[in-house]
């Protein structure tokens, strides 16, 4: 294979293509690209395909083994499903951009080394941004530089931890890495700002939301999920990250269970997600590993469809609070029924993509006898079905009646949720295809007759609080603080009173030098001005008398010393 | 408009009725398959339909408790470009 079979450098092309065109020969490429990406992806062969030379490094920008070709895959298809989805979006700029992101994307899972890696890591933080800046609104356009402050300093973080890896260990080689110094230190928490995990993790609910309808179906596919590939890759049984993943897990629920957005709520639901990816990352067993892989493929495929049954809703009333919508299943049924199978894929349905995908982590958490990881990943799993599974269809369709009576979205959206539930259904009954595509050999069936009560159980009783609770959930105006308020009001107010602490003493300290100097120009002025005492004309007698005291004295001083 | 067959009162009576019969056979369904738990807990009857209940309520609650301190209206930032 050559240069010329990489996909990811084909979509980039085709994003460099698309601003030329118009009308159907535009159409005719947003969709064909995407597609001949997906088959090279689909045919590529495993091995180094491409090394070459950059100043003294030996750096491998096309290399395949099963882990990459899976996310190739993924992301490839994720570009299709998206441009279909987007057909109809009116700024062009977007399509082009999301196409740039995505081929950064697939550039990093064919990374064979970790400089390529940092240059795709950059591409994928531009072309996002592109994506934000395209909804063309002021919220976006500052949310964007909040996002974009977060992903540049998480580059910073990678260029100076693959600085000292190469430096350290003299190849630029992409292997799996134990935390044994600074360099790995850095690489890790360069990974984890892009998967979203706690601390900072609020860029992400704070900036996808703000995106157009169609944006943001682009923006949750590929950066956490590219943070998942090389955390899948560098880090495989890394400790820190089951806790890392299990505050993600809870501290997901908890925002979506507080918010009002509906995008906002889906937007914490992809952190809530990629914590079970991360701490099946981190539990590091096989059967772990693969669960975290196919999780992050099906979880790809229904946060866009979840996401694009909210950007329908978006699309046809312009609304986003749960508080103004709802009863909108009576004039958008398909948007409806497509939301709810995300919604039931999500949760981790039985004959969903999520229960063949998820169910592999908690197993794994089961065998490795970590009886508390386990409870709490169970009891997160009825948390999904609470924020994600139950809240968005119900508070957007069903609740109250909104009175607004919006139609079903244009085709090529209707087009794109359909074939989105259609694979969030078949990738749950027939799930042989994806555990092939995964990087170690499946010995799972997530079929039996006890895991398939287990979950039903566990989500129907959780649904049963849902409902019971109702009172409890009602939603208000209102949006919870998170990590960003530190660096939206907190160091800007330190920095302010600080600044304005600064300015008052300098001018204090200006207005006391002013009256030194007035004070001496006085004195002066009293002294040798003209009516001063040393100005003055003095008789010569007077200072011979002068002369003389001055003499007298320093004869006095010495017979006296 | 309420004229719509799902929201009459009558449906939603229905509704709930058909849930708690499903809540309830997933639990008695237990009974007629094999187990094969991995710890203690999990063979206690009706440990999923007990604990997916608990951790939600308890999942709400916590949530509560964190919007009375964290929780603003949503125009909080909307006076400056922050």
């Amino acid at each position: 294979m050559t240069l010329a079979s990489h996909p990811g450098l084909w979509l980039i092309a085709a994003a460099a293509l698309l601003p030329l065109l118009r009308g159907r020969p535009r159409t005719v490429v947003a969709l064909v690209a995407p597609l001949a990406v997906l088959a090279l992806a689909w045919r590529l062969e495993e091995g180094v395909h491409w090394r070459a030379g950059f100043l003294d490094m030996e750096v491998a920008p096309f290399a395949v083994d099963a882990l990459s070709r899976l996310f190739a895959v993924i992301f490839s298809l994720m570009a299709f499903a998206g441009a279909l989805f987007a057909l109809n979006q009116a700024r062009r700029l977007e399509l082009s951009a999301a196409f740039l992101y995505a081929g950064a994307a697939i550039g990093v899972t064919l990374a064979g080394d970790l400089v390529t890696v940092f240059v795709y890591w950059e591409v994928m933080a531009v072309g996002s941004t592109l994506v934000l800046w395209s909804a063309a609104t002021p919220a976006a356009y500052h949310a964007s530089m909040r996002y974009l402050m977060v992903h540049l300093f998480g580059g910073m973080l990678l260029f100076a931890g693959v600085a000292a890896q190469v430096a350290e260990t003299g190849t630029t080689a992409f292997n799996p890495m134990a935390l044994d110094g600074p360099a790995q230190v850095l690489i890790l928490a360069a990974f984890l700002v892009n998967a979203g995990a706690w601390p900072l993790s609020a860029w992400l609910p704070d900036a996808y939301p703000e995106a157009s309808w169609s944006g943001m179906v682009f923006l949750s596919a590929f950066t956490t999920k590219t943070a998942v590939y090389v955390l899948l890759r560098g880090f495989p049984g890394t400790e820190l990250l089951i806790y890392a993943g299990v505050i993600m897990v809870f501290y997901g629920i908890i925002y979506a269970l507080l918010e009002n957005d509906m995008r906002r709520i889906l937007a914490y639901s992809i952190v809530n997600q990629v914590g079970f990816m991360v701490t099946g990352i981190g539990i590091g067993t096989e059967i772990a590993l693969n669960g975290a892989a196919a999780h992050a493929f099906t979880h790809i495929l229904y946060k866009a469809l979840l996401l694009m049954s909210a950007g329908s809703v978006l699309f046809a009333t312009g609304k986003r609070k749960c508080t103004d919508l709802g009863g909108l299943f009576r004039s958008m049924p398909l948007t409806a029924a497509c939301g709810i199978v995300g919604a039931l894929a999500i949760s981790s349905f039985p004959l969903t993509s999520g229960f063949v995908s998820k169910s592999m982590i908690t197993q794994a958490a089961g065998d490795e006898h970590l009886f508390t990881v386990w409870m709490l990943l169970a009891a997160a799993s009825a948390g999904v079905f609470l924020h994600a599974g139950i809240k968005f269809p119900w508070f957007v369709f069903f609740q109250k009646d909104s009175g607004l009576r919006p139609p079903d979205p244009p085709w090529n959206m209707r087009a794109a949720m359909l074939l989105l539930a259609a694979l969030c259904i078949g990738l749950g009954i027939f799930y042989a295809p994806l555990y092939r595509l995964l990087p170690h050999a499946v010995d799972y069936e997530p079929y039996t007759g006890f895991h398939v009560v287990a979950q039903l159980q566990l989500l129907l009783f959780s649904g049963l609080a849902f409902f019971a609770m109702l009172g409890w959930l009602r939603r208000t105006l209102t949006i919870t603080l998170d990590v960003d308020w530190l660096y939206r009001v907190l160091f800007p107010g330190i920095v302010a009173i600080l600044g304005g602490a600064l300015g008052r003493a300098i001018a204090a300290a200006e207005a006391r030098a002013a009256r030194a100097c007035g004070r001496i120009g006085a004195q002066a002025r009293r002294l040798h001005g003209p009516e001063g005492p040393l100005s003055r004309t003095w008789p010569a007698g007077a200072m011979g008398l002068g002369v003389m005291g001055m003499l007298l004295a320093l004869l006095l001083s010495y017979y006296l010393f | 408009m309420s004229d719509h067959w799902l929201t009459r009162p009558r449906t939603i009576r229905r509704l709930w009725q058909a849930f708690i019969a499903i809540l309830a056979l997933t639990v008695v369904a237990e009974l007629a398959i094999e187990a094969h738990p991995h710890f203690a807990a999990e063979s206690l009857f009706g440990f999923n339909a007990l604990y997916g209940f608990l951790a939600c309520a308890a999942l709400i609650l916590v949530a509560k408790g964190i919007g009375l301190v964290l929780k603003r209206p949503d125009t909080y930032y909307d006076d400056d470009a922050r």
